[in-house]
C-alpha cells in the first residue's frame, strides 16, 4: 500500500512577517454596532409592538374595548405627573420586595437544609412537589382568615409564590455543581457553611439567578392578583387596586395605564437590576454566553 | 536532552534504612458502589512514598490508581489496609494533601488566577491577608502566569488553567501534591511542555507528589519511582526506578517498553493505547 502514495517533495517556508499583510482587524461598521446593541434591538421590537397597537386600536375605534397607544400613554403621563401612580407603585413593591425578601431567605433555609442532611432533601422534595403547583393567589381566602385584612396575608402569599419556584431552582443548582470543584471545595478545608457560600452558592449561580428571575415574575402576578380581588387595606392601595377601581369608573386608559405600569417595573427590573447582575457576576465568570 | 540533570546523585541518596516514608499506603482494598454494583477498584495494594518523590502510579484504565489517589486524598475510605501520612492516619480530606484534579472546571469560575491560589490559602488557614497574596503571587509566578493572574479562568487556554491548578496545589505546600492525570485533557504539545515545567519546579522546590497517569512515556519521564497496577482489581505489578531517561537494561530493554511488557503480557487486545503521550 504504502508505494501507492504519491512522492512530493518537502519544503520549509519562512513566516511572513505581520507588517507584510494588510488588514487582520477592521472596525465593525455602525449599523453593525447599532445592531450588536441589545437595547436597540429590544426597543425596536417595543416600537414595532406600539405601533401594532395604535394602529389596531385607531382602526377599533372603541376606547372601552382598547384604548389607542397615545391615549394610553397620555393618561399614563397624567397619572405619573399628578404622583398618583408613582404612589401605587411604590405601595405595591414595597410589599412585594417584602414578600421576595422573606421568601428568597426561607427558600435558601430549605435548600441548604436539603444539601445538609438528606431528611431535609426529601422534605424540600415532598414539599415543591405539593406546593409549587398551588396558586398563590389560591392561598389568599386562607391567609384573610389567619391574618386578616392587612399587609400580612399578601406579603404571605408573596413568599409561597417565590419561595418554591426560588428553591426548586437553588436546589437543582446545588446538585448540578461539578464533583471536582465540591472535591476542591472539601480539599482546602471547607465545609458547612462555609462550603455552601464559597462553592455551592457561586457554582450554582446561573441557576440561582434564574430562579430568582421567575420568582421576581410570580411575586409581580400574584401581587397584581391579590390586590384585584383583596383591593385595599390601609387606606392606600398598589397598582392592582389602581386597575381595579379604574375598571370600576369605566376609565379604561388608566386600567391600561395601570397595566402598562406593571409592565415598565418588570421592563426596568430585568434590564437593570437582574441584566446588570448577570454581567456582573456569571458572564464575567463566562458561566453563560450569548 | 532535558535542560536538567535528573540524574540519581548517589552520595546525597539516603540509605533506605534511614529514612521514613512520609506517605504509607498499607494493603489498601477500596470498594466502591455503583448503581448495581459494588466494585473493587483496588486488592491490598501498598507501597511507600518518601520525601520528594515523585512517585507515578501507572496501570490501564480499571487499575484503580484514581480511586487510590481519592483515597489519599481522603475522599474515600479503604475498607481494608490503611493510609497514613507522617504517621497520622488519613480519614478525611485536607489542605496537607492537594489534589490537582485532570478536568479544567477544578479552578473557581468565580475567582480570578490570583484569587483562586488565595481562596485556597485563606479558606484553609494556611495564610490570610497580604501574606496569603504575596505567596500565590510567587506560585503564579513561578508558573509564568504573572500577566493571567488578574484575569479569569475562561479566558485562559487548558494548559494555562492547569499550570493555575498547580500553582495553587503548590502554593499551600502541602506534604504531599496529588495529581490526577493532570495533562492528560491536554494536546500532546502542551503536554510535553507541561511535563518539562513540572520536572523544572520540582528541581527548584523538591515538592513530593504522587502522580496518576496511564501513559507510559510520561510515567517514565515524570517519576523517580513508578508503581505498576494491574486491572480488575488494581493489584501491584511492579514497583520500577526511573531516571527520567528511558534507559535500556543490561538485557537490552528500554525502561518504557518492560513496562510495557508487565502491563500488556499475556494479553491478547492492547485496552486504551498506552504508548501515546
Amino acid at each position: 500500500m504504502a508505494n501507492d502514495t504519491v512522492l512530493r517533495p518537502e519544503y520549509v517556508r519562512d513566516q511572513v512577517q505581520e507588517h507584510d499583510f494588510g488588514v487582520v482587524q477592521k472596525p465593525l461598521t455602525p449599523w453593525d454596532r447599532l445592531y450588536g446593541n441589545g437595547y436597540f434591538r429590544k426597543g425596536v421590537i417595543l416600537l414595532v409592538l406600539a405601533a401594532i397597537w395604535q394602529a389596531y386600536a385607531s382602526y377599533l375605534n372603541n376606547p372601552l374595548v382598547l384604548p389607542t397607544f397615545l391615549a394610553t400613554l397620555q393618561s399614563f403621563i397624567e397619572r405619573v405627573a399628578s404622583g398618583e401612580l408613582v404612589g401605587k407603585a411604590w405601595v405595591s413593591i414595597k410589599v412585594l420586595l417584602q414578600g421576595y425578601v422573606i421568601g428568597m431567605a426561607l427558600a435558601l433555609l430549605l435548600t441548604v437544609l436539603a444539601v445538609a442532611t438528606r431528611i431535609g432533601n426529601d422534605l424540600l422534595e415532598t414539599l415543591t412537589a405539593m406546593l409549587n403547583p398551588l396558586p398563590a393567589i389560591a392561598l389568599l381566602p386562607l391567609a384573610l382568615i389567619w391574618l386578616g385584612l392587612g399587609n400580612p396575608s399578601i406579603v404571605f402569599v408573596l413568599i409561597h409564590a417565590v419561595m418554591w419556584p426560588v428553591a426548586l431552582n437553588t436546589h437543582s443548582g446545588f446538585l448540578g455543581v461539578s464533583n471536582t470543584l465540591r472535591m476542591v471545595g472539601r480539599n482546602y478545608g471547607l465545609s458547612g457553611l462555609g462550603y455552601v457560600r464559597q462553592i455551592l452558592i457561586p457554582a450554582a449561580f446561573p441557576s440561582i439567578l434564574a430562579g430568582l428571575k421567575i420568582g421576581w415574575a410570580f411575586a409581580w402576578r400574584t401581587l397584581i392578583a391579590a390586590e384585584l380581588v383583596f383591593g385595599t387595606s390601609s387606606g392606600s392601595g398598589g397598582l392592582g387596586w389602581f386597575i381595579y377601581e379604574n375598571k370600576n369608573t369605566l376609565d379604561i386608559p388608566a386600567v391600561f395605564a395601570g397595566l402598562f405600569t406593571v409592565i415598565l417595573i418588570g421592563l426596568l427590573v430585568e434590564s437593570l437590576i437582574f441584566r446588570t447582575l448577570e454581567q456582573r457576576t456569571i458572564r464575567k465568570w463566562g458561566m453563560q454566553h450569548g | 536532552m532535558p535542560p536538567f540533570d535528573r540524574t540519581l546523585d548517589k552520595g546525597a541518596a539516603m540509605n533506605l534504612s534511614d529514612a521514613q516514608p512520609l506517605l504509607q499506603v498499607r494493603d489498601v482494598t477500596l470498594q466502591y458502589k455503583t448503581r448495581d454494583h459494588l466494585v473493587t477498584a483496588t486488592y491490598r495494594v501498598s507501597f511507600d512514598v518518601y520525601r520528594s518523590d515523585r512517585f507515578v502510579l501507572l496501570g490501564p484504565s480499571g487499575c484503580g490508581k484514581s480511586t487510590l489517589l481519592k483515597a489519599v486524598g481522603g475522599y474515600l475510605p479503604p475498607v481494608e489496609g490503611d493510609i497514613t501520612l507522617k504517621g497520622q492516619a488519613v480519614t478525611r480530606p485536607g489542605p496537607d494533601r492537594v489534589m490537582v484534579f485532570q478536568e479544567f472546571d477544578q479552578l473557581l469560575p468565580w475567582k480570578t488566577v490570583r484569587q483562586n491560589v488565595v481562596f485556597a490559602l485563606e479558606s484553609s488557614g494556611r495564610l490570610k491577608g497580604k501574606a496569603a497574596d504575596e505567596r500565590a503571587m510567587a506560585y503564579i509566578e513561578k508558573v509564568n502566569l504573572a500577566r493571567f493572574a488578574d484575569s479569569f479562568p475562561h479566558t485562559l487556554s487548558g494548559g494555562m488553567k492547569q499550570r493555575v491548578a498547580i500553582a495553587r496545589g503548590m502554593a499551600m505546600e502541602p506534604d504531599v501534591l496529588l495529581m490526577d492525570e493532570p495533562f492528560a485533557a491536554l494536546d500532546a504539545l502542551t503536554r510535553r511542555k507541561m511535563q518539562d515545567e513540572l520536572m523544572q519546579l520540582w528541581e527548584d522546590t523538591r515538592f513530593t507528589v504522587l502522580f496518576v497517569t496511564h501513559s507510559i512515556p510520561e510515567a517514565v519521564r515524570i517519576g523517580n519511582r513508578i508503581l505498576l497496577l494491574s486491572p480488575h482489581p488494581g493489584q501491584v505489578k511492579a514497583e520500577l526506578n526511573s531516571d527520567g531517561q528511558d534507559r535500556t537494561d543490561e538485557r537490552g530493554l528500554r525502561l518504557s517498553d518492560r513496562i510495557h511488557h508487565m502491563l500488556f503480557s499475556g494479553q491478547g487486545v492492547e485496552e486504551e493505547a498506552v504508548v501515546h503521550g
